[in-house]
């Protein structure tokens, strides 16, 4: 059984299909990536499945339970959780308390609870923080917690973006070009990050990227959109040897197959 | 040691200004310096216990005793305590959510009139049997019961507007005050609600009910003499109580849910905020502060009509948070102690000294220029007449100069230069 399945999902705006008829599986375990050029769709696709978009047509299941007309806080409740391509941080709150806000929704608490200071939320917030502590150790930034998230470098602010997501605790984790702006190094550096987090803080994550390197590097699965539709999908080896992507995406003699792998 | 110092110098300074005030009590400048007492108590770096020992000293036992003196900085210090508790509320919504609200006085209003009409003979207009007055005790029903409407009116105002942003928001709650304020104003007829322009007088004041026990120790004082003191008092715990609350709610998940929203409101949904709810929330929260507020307003002035609560209220209190720094619990205080003062006292202040001067009848002599006939400088120069150009004035060069308010919000990174803070006030088009 997949992780998520999505069926037939169609996003309309106005007269331009966005996101025409794709079907996708993610399956337990594993690293998928959807590639293609700038305005396929990638990130229309995140945008529904994490709710901020209302699909036209088609079917979402997560976990087997529909997901359809659900709202975005309750999809991240439901388990999946996402970067944003533009970066989007709490830029005047602490990066700290931006982990925190991403444990929001595992945070059980009332208003009473909060006023007479219960012992329970007590409790809670202490665990709250030493979790986020441990996610801002995770992708190496500990330290850091006290200064403003605006403050913190480009490369930084990816990984506090990364840190964020975790801290709702995400079965499904998606991440729209985790790796735009790193050097290599440090595309390296999260890439051995991800692989660490599969089976261990979420169960599957689909990553939207541009770097081939990672791409090839670390997916197990890739699937890939031009104007709207799947192309194409398969393993690493499989896509990049199909001559429709190389048509659409790729591009001719820039990639070698199997030069990463 | 050196804390050793700091604590006797605030001592001292608390021990002098006192003085100050009771020796010249019609001084504006002695006043002033007390009441900035309780700003170096703030900056001071003493331990935290001290700290509240001195705030408790100056709130609790100095300024009633030197109120009881002269009574018009007790009136002034009621009159911050109310515009600091408005502030407060507002803040919640302005400062922590980051939703423009111009028409917070509503709240304001509806919690006045609640107690104006059934504290004094105007329910009786409407509801037969002469029951209202209610008696005094009811006061403290109506406080929770003020809270509640307040809460109830912001969720019923959030419901339908919170889908707009920004100028949007402003401008459908600066309508619904108007909406409120249009109510109250014609609410006279054909069933008189609220005796509509005249307003509603006399209205009740909350029981005395330490009476007996003031009694009971020996003393009898003048009720007129109890009253502004026992105002004070309730005003400062009800402020008190604000503070404590919006303190706790601001270092909670739900205040951190708050600025993350007003911080972008898509990664907050995203992360898994309920936005809606966090801003009825907030709106309720803001609002029922307000609505408290109003019933002591109601009962402190003993008098109410819709003039109390224009548009400018609401522009005053905005004004307070954000010249106090959006999003600082002392920022907000600070805000509305600066505008209260300002209006009460600077200004009126400087309006005395120019008219004593008109009638010294000095001529200044300023070398080439030739010379200036005091007397003649004309009545319209007073500056309480400018009080609004004052204002706009000050609003403006903070803009320039220190457009995160006085007292922002603790920045993070202290170990870098800070370039100012941005907080600002959001329209929310750009997202």
């Amino acid at each position: 059984m997949a992780l998520l399945e999505v069926r037939g999902l169609t996003k309309k705006f106005g007269g331009l299909v966005a996101v025409r008829a794709v079907d996708l599986a993610i399956e337990e375990s594993k690293i998928a990536a959807l590639i293609g050029p700038n305005g396929a769709g990638k990130t229309t696709l995140f945008n529904v499945l994490t709710g901020l978009y209302r699909p036209d047509e088609g079917e979402i299941r997560f976990q087997n339970r529909s997901l359809r007309g659900a709202t975005a806080d309750r999809i991240t409740r439901a388990g999946i959780c996402r970067t944003f391509q533009n970066i989007r941080l709490f830029g005047e709150m602490s990066v700290l308390e931006n982990v925190l806000v991403g444990m929001h929704a595992r945070i059980p608490l009332t208003l009473a609870d909060v006023l007479l200071r219960r012992a329970r939320s007590r409790a809670e917030e202490t665990r709250a923080r030493g979790r986020a502590s441990e996610l801002l150790g995770l992708v190496g930034l500990q330290g850091r917690e006290d200064i403003w998230a605006r403050r913190l470098s480009y490369g930084e602010q990816r990984r506090l973006e990364v840190a964020r997501a975790l801290a709702s605790a995400p079965k499904l984790l998606l991440l729209d070009e985790p790796t735009a702006g790193m050097n290599p190094s440090e595309a390296q550096t999260l890439m051995a990050l991800l692989k660490k987090l599969v089976g261990a803080e979420v169960r599957s994550i689909l990553l939207i990227e541009h770097n081939m390197r990672v791409v090839m590097g670390i997916s197990d699965r890739i699937t890939v959109l031009d104007h709207g539709e799947k192309i194409a999908e398969g393993t690493p080896d499989d896509v990049c040897k199909d001559p429709r992507v190389i048509e659409a995406y790729l591009g001719r003699g820039t990639w070698e197959c199997n030069a990463q792998s | 040691m050196k804390n050793l110092f700091v604590t006797a110098g605030l001592a001292g300074y608390i021990g002098l200004t006192s003085f100050l005030v009771y020796s010249f009590p019609r001084s504006v400048s002695a006043f002033l310096l007390f009441e900035a007492s309780l700003l170096f108590i703030y900056y001071a770096p003493v331990a935290h216990a001290a700290k509240l020992s001195f705030a408790a000293i100056v709130l609790i036992v100095l300024m009633p005793l030197l109120g009881s003196i002269e009574g018009y900085y007790l009136e002034v210090a009621v009159q911050i305590g109310i515009f600091a508790a408005l502030a407060l509320g507002l803040n919640i919504v302005v400062g922590f959510v980051g939703l423009l609200n111009l028409g917070f006085v509503a709240f304001y209003a509806i919690g006045a009139y609640l107690w104006a009409i059934f504290g004094s003979h105007q329910a009786n207009a409407f509801i037969p049997g002469g029951y209202f007055p209610l008696a005094p005790g009811w006061f403290f029903v109506f406080l929770p019961l003020a809270v509640a409407v307040g809460a109830g009116t912001g969720v019923l105002l959030g419901l339908p507007v919170l889908r707009l942003r920004g100028d949007y928001l402003a401008i459908v709650t600066l309508g619904f005050a108007e909406v409120v304020r249009a109510l109250v104003n014609n609410l006279d007829k054909p069933v008189n609600l609220t005796n509509g322009p005249r307003g509603i007088t006399p209205i009740e004041r909350p029981p005395l009910f330490f009476q007996p026990l003031l009694e009971f120790l020996g003393f009898h004082p003048d009720p007129a003499a109890v009253y502004p003191v026992y105002f004070y008092f309730l005003v400062l715990t009800l402020l008190l109580i604000i503070i404590f609350v919006t303190r706790r709610l601001e270092n909670s998940p739900i205040g951190r849910a708050w600025k993350a929203v007003r911080e972008d409101e898509i990664a907050a949904v995203a992360m898994g905020i309920p936005v809606v709810r966090m801003k009825l929330l907030a709106f309720a929260v803001g609002a029922s502060f307000a609505a408290a507020i109003g019933v002591l307003f109601a009962a402190k002035q003993g008098f109410i009509n819709p003039e109390s609560f224009t548009f400018m209220e609401s522009i005053g209190v905005l004004a307070m948070v954000i010249l106090g720094g959006m999003g600082s619990i002392p920022g907000a205080i600070l805000g509305a102690t600066i505008v209260t003062i300002l209006n009460l006292q600077l200004l009126k202040g400087l309006s005395l000294w120019l008219n004593a001067l008109r009638q010294s009848g000095t001529i200044l002599a300023i070398p080439l220029l030739g010379n200036f006939d005091l007397s003649q400088i004309p009545a319209q120069f007073e500056p309480a007449k400018y009080e609004r150009m004052v204002f706009g004035l000050i609003l403006i060069l903070m803009m320039i100069f220190r457009p995160q308010g006085f007292l922002p919000p603790r920045q993070g990174g202290s170990t870098e230069l800070t370039t100012g803070g941005s907080t600002k006030l959001t329209t929310g088009g750009e997202k």
